[in-house]
């Protein structure tokens, strides 16, 4: 398949769909590159037109943020804005909810306004106009399944729904855990966390977290944002639970659903 | 006689809020100390927001058993405060029961609802009383209460209790020498809930009922009066400050970080200098992020004399939940006490002389500033629109910006968001090798 950039499109005096925001984690993290990559997937399997900044892409700066290093935000923010503007985006697609956050609520106020989206709108999306089909009888159906809120884009953005409607189309069987939604429960990574180690505790987040996903009986748990995504898995590993349950980005379920 | 009653209740009623209102101005300075920021657009959004979640409580109902108590205890609260304005008139005018006549059978109705809510009250209190200190949920008896915020929460719901107490024995008391036809007791139908309890009273003279009557009269609104002068004093204050705090929320989806524009434009005249202005006179040194409380917005000020510390916050904190020191409730609390604290001092000292002292270190420590995972819960938790948040990401820019203050892994991160443009030491040439990949297959 064939995965342009920005720059090529514009050498070519053409304008995507829509420009396909990695992240750092989704760039780099062994892991969530299978999300980039299943996200990647479906896109060009159902025919969008989206391009990557490649090379060109930097850290938004939401962990120099959310430390407090706000210098350093700053400067980033700025180069971002610049590329972006430069090339005229108006649209944004991202797999990690704290880069789909500080564009669509922090970037505006330095100059950057786009439309952004979060990875599973966009898929509730296609779903929703019969762009992306999906199988019948696909290998998630009547699976026990439970979702893991982000902060990001629950809390963050009120964003619960969609998510949810893309597992619904999966034909899950979705189960909640004790506390969901408004009351979910971070996985431990946000404000920078992700970047040291935790403070003297009695547990950690992510094992608290875990254990509160197993107690539901799920065979999966579903996620939304590449950190959740480690951070509940190594929690499955402290518990010895990593061979029973798995843990997936909703992309990477929908990309192996699809009707052929 | 019932002259020297008059001038007595008007001097202490003059006197109580005289103090009360220099004690809320000596408040109100307090929370000016803090930054200015604008939170006066969209009127329409913020009507709305004190009518539903200060007034209609939408927040609260979160834990509907503690929402339900607290509806108690609030809605007698504002509704048994209609009945301390006859009470007010009575003791001004020295008439008894001055709407009596004017409503006629109404009035006893009405004074049946308050006696409801009294009940209702004198309830309400008691099992929040047996929530603290017999069953002792968790949020109410964690560390940072320890001291004077559990003796301030159970002498307002003491207080509470023989407020009510007394208005009811004061009715009942009343409605024997009402069946006596003793003079200066208008006749009025019987009360609901006291009309029960004549009986217990029946066998006493008139003297010792008037005692009671009177007695429970004057110790009811010296009560009123006295706890109007303890609220700001204690955390129960909330139930003023509540509503403008509710008004004056920020207006954003919570995921939103404040904007430091100071710093945006310091990094544009770096990026462009020819946009730096050249005749500007140097700015003013201001301090990056917040030390102490001067250094905060007035609103996260507000915010500290909003909170009734009920620790919603600090129970839906991961943080806390998994035993960090880390409090939300408690980042509410030293904010105030250290603000309280300031304001002392400039009460002694005309303006504010350096004590030594600051928020951060000497109230809240590095280590909980640290353990914060920016998640939100905390301010999506609060009933009354608090964001200790805010406070939190201020001070973290202060020990990052002003102190250097930073833990080695951070300082990692920061060094390889500014080298490798990612968080992680990879080399930005690698950024699309995903991609190449996947072009490869």
């Amino acid at each position: 398949m064939m995965i342009k950039s920005m720059a090529e499109y514009a050498a070519n005096g053409e304008m995507p769909e829509v420009l396909f925001w990695v992240g750092c984690a989704g760039s780099f993290d062994q892991r969530a590159q299978k999300i980039t990559k299943a996200f990647a997937q479906i896109l060009d399997k159902v025919g969008v037109k989206f391009a990557i900044l490649g090379k060109e892409e930097m850290c938004t700066g939401d962990p120099a943020r959310r430390a407090g290093n706000e210098f350093l935000f700053q400067m980033m923010a700025y180069n971002n804005i610049q590329t972006l503007n430069g090339y005229g985006i108006k649209k944004i697609v991202t797999a990690c909810p704290h880069c789909f956050n500080v564009f669509k609520n922090e970037y505006p106020a330095l100059g950057g306004t786009y439309e952004v989206i979060h990875h599973t709108t966009f898929l509730q999306g296609l779903i929703n106009d019969g762009r992306v089909r999906l199988k019948e009888g696909g290998s998630f159906k009547g699976k026990k399944i439970t979702y893991h809120d982000s902060c990001y884009l629950g809390r963050g953005n009120n964003i619960y729904e969609a998510p949810r409607e893309v597992l619904q189309a999966l034909d899950v069987e979705l189960v909640e855990m004790k506390r969901c939604r408004t009351n979910g429960l971070c996985c431990g990574a946000g404000g920078a966390q992700m970047f040291k180690e935790e403070e003297k505790g009695t547990t950690r987040i992510n094992f608290e977290r875990a254990e509160e996903a197993i107690d539901t009986g799920a065979n999966i748990i579903a996620a939304n944002c590449p950190f959740c995504t480690t951070m509940l898995g190594d929690g499955l590993k402290n518990k010895e639970k990593e061979d029973d349950i798995q843990v997936m980005d909703i992309a990477e379920m929908v990309a192996q659903s699809l009707a052929e | 006689m019932q002259l020297v009653q008059q001038i007595l209740f008007i001097l202490i009623s003059g006197v109580s809020i005289y103090l009360f209102a220099k004690k809320v101005g000596e408040i109100r300075r307090n929370i000016l100390l803090g930054r200015k920021e604008d939170l006066t657009d969209n009127p329409g959004q913020r009507w709305k927001n004190m009518t539903l979640l200060a007034l209609g409580q939408k927040k609260m109902f979160k834990r509907p058993i503690p929402a339900m108590l607290h509806l108690f205890v609030y809605a007698g609260f504002i509704i048994i405060n209609a009945e301390i304005l006859e009470i007010i008139l009575d003791g001004v005018t020295g008439h008894h029961r001055l709407f009596a006549p004017l409503l006629g059978s109404l009035y006893s109705v009405l004074i049946g609802c308050f006696e409801i809510l009294a009940v209702l009250v004198l309830l309400g209190c008691a099992i929040f009383l047996f929530r603290r200190n017999i069953i002792k949920v968790p949020r109410l008896v964690q560390s940072e209460l320890k001291g004077w915020p559990e003796n301030d929460a159970n002498l307002i719901l003491i207080t509470e209790i023989v407020l009510m107490t007394l208005f009811l024995s004061m009715n009942t008391a009343d409605l024997v020498l009402q069946s006596r036809g003793v003079e200066h007791y208008t006749a009025t139908d019987t009360f609901w809930i006291t009309g029960m309890f004549t009986g217990l009273f029946s066998g006493l003279s008139d003297g010792t009922l008037m005692g009671i009557e009177r007695g429970g009269w004057w110790l009811h609104i010296i009560g009123v009066l006295a706890f109007m002068n303890y609220l700001p004093y204690s955390k129960h204050f909330h139930i003023i400050v509540a509503f403008p705090n509710a008004y004056y929320m920020r207006l954003k989806n919570q995921g939103e970080a404040q904007n430091m524009p100071e710093i945006q434009k310091e990094v544009l005249y770096m990026m462009e200098p020819d946009k730096a202005p050249t005749d500007a006179a140097p700015a003013e040194p201001q301090r990056f992020g917040a030390k102490d409380v001067m250094d905060l917005s007035w609103k996260n000020l507000m915010d500290a004399y909003a909170c009734t510390e009920c620790g919603r916050c600090t129970a839906m904190c991961p943080a806390n939940q998994t035993g960090k020191t880390l409090s939300p409730r408690k980042i509410m609390m030293d904010t105030r006490d250290r603000l309280e604290e300031v304001g002392a001092n400039i009460n002694k000292n005309k303006e504010f002389q350096d004590d030594g002292k600051t928020l951060v270190h000497d109230y809240i420590s590095v280590e909980e500033l640290r353990a914060c995972t920016t998640c939100q819960a905390c301010v999506e938790a609060c009933p009354v629109t608090i964001d200790p948040l805010n406070i939190i990401m201020q001070l973290r820019r202060y020990l990052i910006m002003e102190e250097s203050n930073s833990p080695e892994e951070w300082n990692l991160m920061f060094n390889n968001v500014e080298t490798n443009m990612a968080p992680w030491k990879f080399s930005p040439d690698d950024r699309d090798k995903w991609a190449e990949e996947m072009m490869q297959a």
